[in-house]
């Protein structure tokens, strides 16, 4: 650690980037209110967003050969201080982030505009942003207090924008009610296991707790914190059993918030998750108390198989979506479970791959909800040839979400798939497989709808404005870009695994 | 079962409260049906915690972790540990956030459904995807046939 450089010494604007990631959306909120002004909040959001993204990339940029950033808030150095702690993998989570909001940005302005009342928008807008915040926080932060704070941050404000679908559906609001009292939970669970962390380590700098932890090896304490530290997260993951208040959340948000929220949300609880089991427990610990093979593995192949079979028999297209999210986090879950190189890697591409998929997708029914007025097969049946550009993108993410080769939902099966295989848990490739051909399935139905059923004369259809088919273009297309041109998602993937895999060292 | 002494049972005395006030609260979110009550397990719940932070804090024999104004510090002086008590005023005013939202929620709910009962909610909106299933999934089997 006496190798870095302390960054507070320097003046220039540059070494606050890690500061400004947070800062810029957290200043533009209250902006917002206190300018009161519908117009300008869109603007405001967006600006502050791409801005968000430009800063991701920097940070990206300089730790893309291995190094760290540390940057010391208020310039306490760290275990005393806030540290700001920037890798190869939380860079990459950061720009995933903002890149996902800066696209889904533009489709929101018209989104939100049919589906939330005026009224309402300042302050949606508002929330958007401190979420936003909240999702940057948790990841750039090397404190782990800070990560409860932030956590809840962008929490409560998740709240808040799902509850903002109530003009649609009134069943918004008892989702939004039930997200918070599971979601509270989940956070309080992880703050008692951080208070035993406290209790065995006297700190709460994440690589002071990780190097003490290593110092005084496994003790009853430490593994209640472990426990209690998954289970709060797992919650926010929807892991399995711990998913139910997902499918509400996600079906009853408004169109522009659930590509958003299904996107990052849970992708960052992943990270959340990775960093401490992998960087402050030691892998070593995992081997000892065989959560991961007992717990999480057989609850991810479960996720595979249940979710995917219920949403099989979905009526909804958003609800489909919805299902086939928390069976996509049983990938995720699973490559984490193999605890080897091949399954890290295999977790963070897919956490990357699937967030690009369904936000294409959740865009997609965004856009059917404004065109069509309703996102139910009868709703969308026929809409194939009648919006072509938006059916066009809905099938090439439904081809990543299956897994067809060249598109980006190949490339992560294929490593999980291989990651199973090195371990020599054929059973478990066989049930990947499985699993995708459930996913043929749904997203047939899908397909089957929309180019093979005749339109309902007696509803009137609108056209898709180009602001909302530019963004959904956008991610269809990267499906197909990081489905082909591998190089890119696969190195830092596989840089991240190699960083969580080695521990404690990882952090230095 | 040999340190299982009275001495145990009472030098631990705030683990037990933290863990019996903690189940309390979360039975109570469980259990009832009425939206408020559960908020108020969950704030129970929450306020377990905040008295398992508080209590792991002190420091046997030590006072208020507070320096004299001349900043004379006497190191005989034990004091105890502030840090847990400024997380819990963190931990506090993100508890008061989550009650004032989820009670907004409730507001609105009483407002769109006319009940905040569990059992109300769950039937109004079983009924309201019976009827969604009528007619979305009935055109779809119609025209299949």
């Amino acid at each position: 650690m006496s190798t870095e450089t302390v960054h507070h010494t320097a003046l220039t604007l540059a070494d606050h980037l890690p500061a400004l990631q947070v800062l810029v959306t957290f200043v533009a909120a209250p902006l917002i209110v206190l300018l009161g002004s519908r117009r300008l909040a869109w603007p405001i959001t967006f600006i502050a967003s791409a801005v968000s993204l430009v800063i991701a990339a920097l940070l990206l940029s300089q730790v893309l050969d291995g190094s760290v950033i540390s940057y010391h808030m208020g310039g306490w150095a760290p275990p005393l201080g806030i540290e700001y702690r920037v890798d190869a993998a939380n860079a990459f989570v950061l720009v995933l982030v903002t890149a996902i909001s800066t696209v889904v940005l533009p489709f929101a302005r018209v989104s939100v505009e049919s589906e939330v009342p005026k009224r309402h928008h300042v302050l949606f807008y508002t929330s958007f942003l401190l979420c936003l915040t909240g999702l940057l926080g948790v990841t750039i932060t090397g404190d782990a207090f800070n990560v409860f704070v932030f956590l809840e941050i962008s929490s409560l404000s998740t709240y808040v924008l799902i509850a903002q679908g109530a003009e649609r559906d009134k069943r918004a609001l008892t989702a939004s009610y039930d997200y918070l009292i599971m979601g509270t939970i989940g956070a309080t669970f992880f703050v008692i296991g951080l208070g035993f962390l406290y209790m065995a380590t006297g700190t709460l700098n994440m690589a002071d707790i990780a190097e003490r932890i290593a110092d005084q090896g496994s003790n009853r304490t430490i593994r209640a914190a472990f426990a209690f530290i998954v289970v709060g997260i797992a919650l926010k993951v929807a892991m399995y059993p711990l998913h139910r208040w997902l499918p509400n959340a996600y079906t009853f948000a408004p169109s522009a918030i659930t590509a958003f929220l299904a996107a990052t949300a849970t992708k960052v609880a992943v990270y959340v998750l990775l960093r401490f089991m992998f960087s402050i427990f030691q892998p070593a610990f995992l081997f000892e108390v065989n959560t991961l093979e007992f717990i999480i593995l057989p609850f991810a192949l479960v996720a595979m198989f249940a979710a995917s079979f219920i949403a099989i028999f979905q009526s909804d297209f958003k609800r489909m979506l919805a299902y086939s999210s928390v069976a996509q986090i049983g990938y995720i879950l699973l490559g984490i479970a193999f605890l080897t190189e091949t399954g890290l890697t295999a977790a963070i591409v897919h956490l990357f791959n699937h967030g690009i998929t369904k936000a294409a997708l959740f865009m997609a029914v965004g856009a059917y909800v404004f065109a069509a007025r309703g996102s139910f097969y009868d709703d969308i049946q026929g809409l194939g040839r009648r919006l072509p550009w938006t059916s066009g993108a809905v099938v090439i993410g439904g081809l990543s979400l299956i897994g067809v080769p060249g598109t980006a939902g190949f490339v992560s099966k294929w490593v999980l798939v291989q990651g199973a295989l090195d371990k020599g848990w054929w059973p478990v490739a066989m049930l990947i497989v499985a699993s995708s051909l459930l996913a043929v399935i749904y997203v047939w139905r899908v397909i089957e709808v929309l180019y093979m059923r005749p339109v309902l004369t007696d509803r009137e259809i609108r056209s898709v404005p180009a602001m909302m088919l530019v963004p959904i273009w956008i991610a269809a297309l990267s499906c197909i870009w990081f489905g082909l041109n591998t190089d890119m998602t696969l190195n830092a993937a596989q840089a991240a695994a190699r960083g969580l895999l080695a521990g404690t060292t990882g952090m230095h | 079962m040999d340190n299982f002494t009275w001495a145990f049972i009472v030098g631990h005395m705030n683990y037990w409260l933290f863990i019996v006030l903690m189940m309390t609260g979360l039975y109570i979110v469980v259990a009832k049906g009425n939206l408020v009550k559960k908020i108020v397990g969950l704030n129970i719940f929450q306020t377990a915690v905040f008295m398992l932070y508080i209590s792991m804090g002190k420091v046997a024999g030590g006072t208020a972790p507070i320096f004299p104004i001349d900043m004379n510090i006497d190191p005989d002086v034990l004091y105890s540990n502030p840090l847990p008590h400024v997380l819990i005023l963190t931990a506090i005013v993100v508890g008061v956030a989550t009650t004032s939202l989820g009670l907004a929620l409730i507001v609105r709910i009483r407002e769109e459904y006319g009940t905040i009962e569990e059992d109300g909610l769950l039937k109004i909106e079983k009924e309201i995807a019976r009827q969604e299933a009528y007619l979305h999934d009935e055109e779809i089997g119609e025209q299949a046939q």
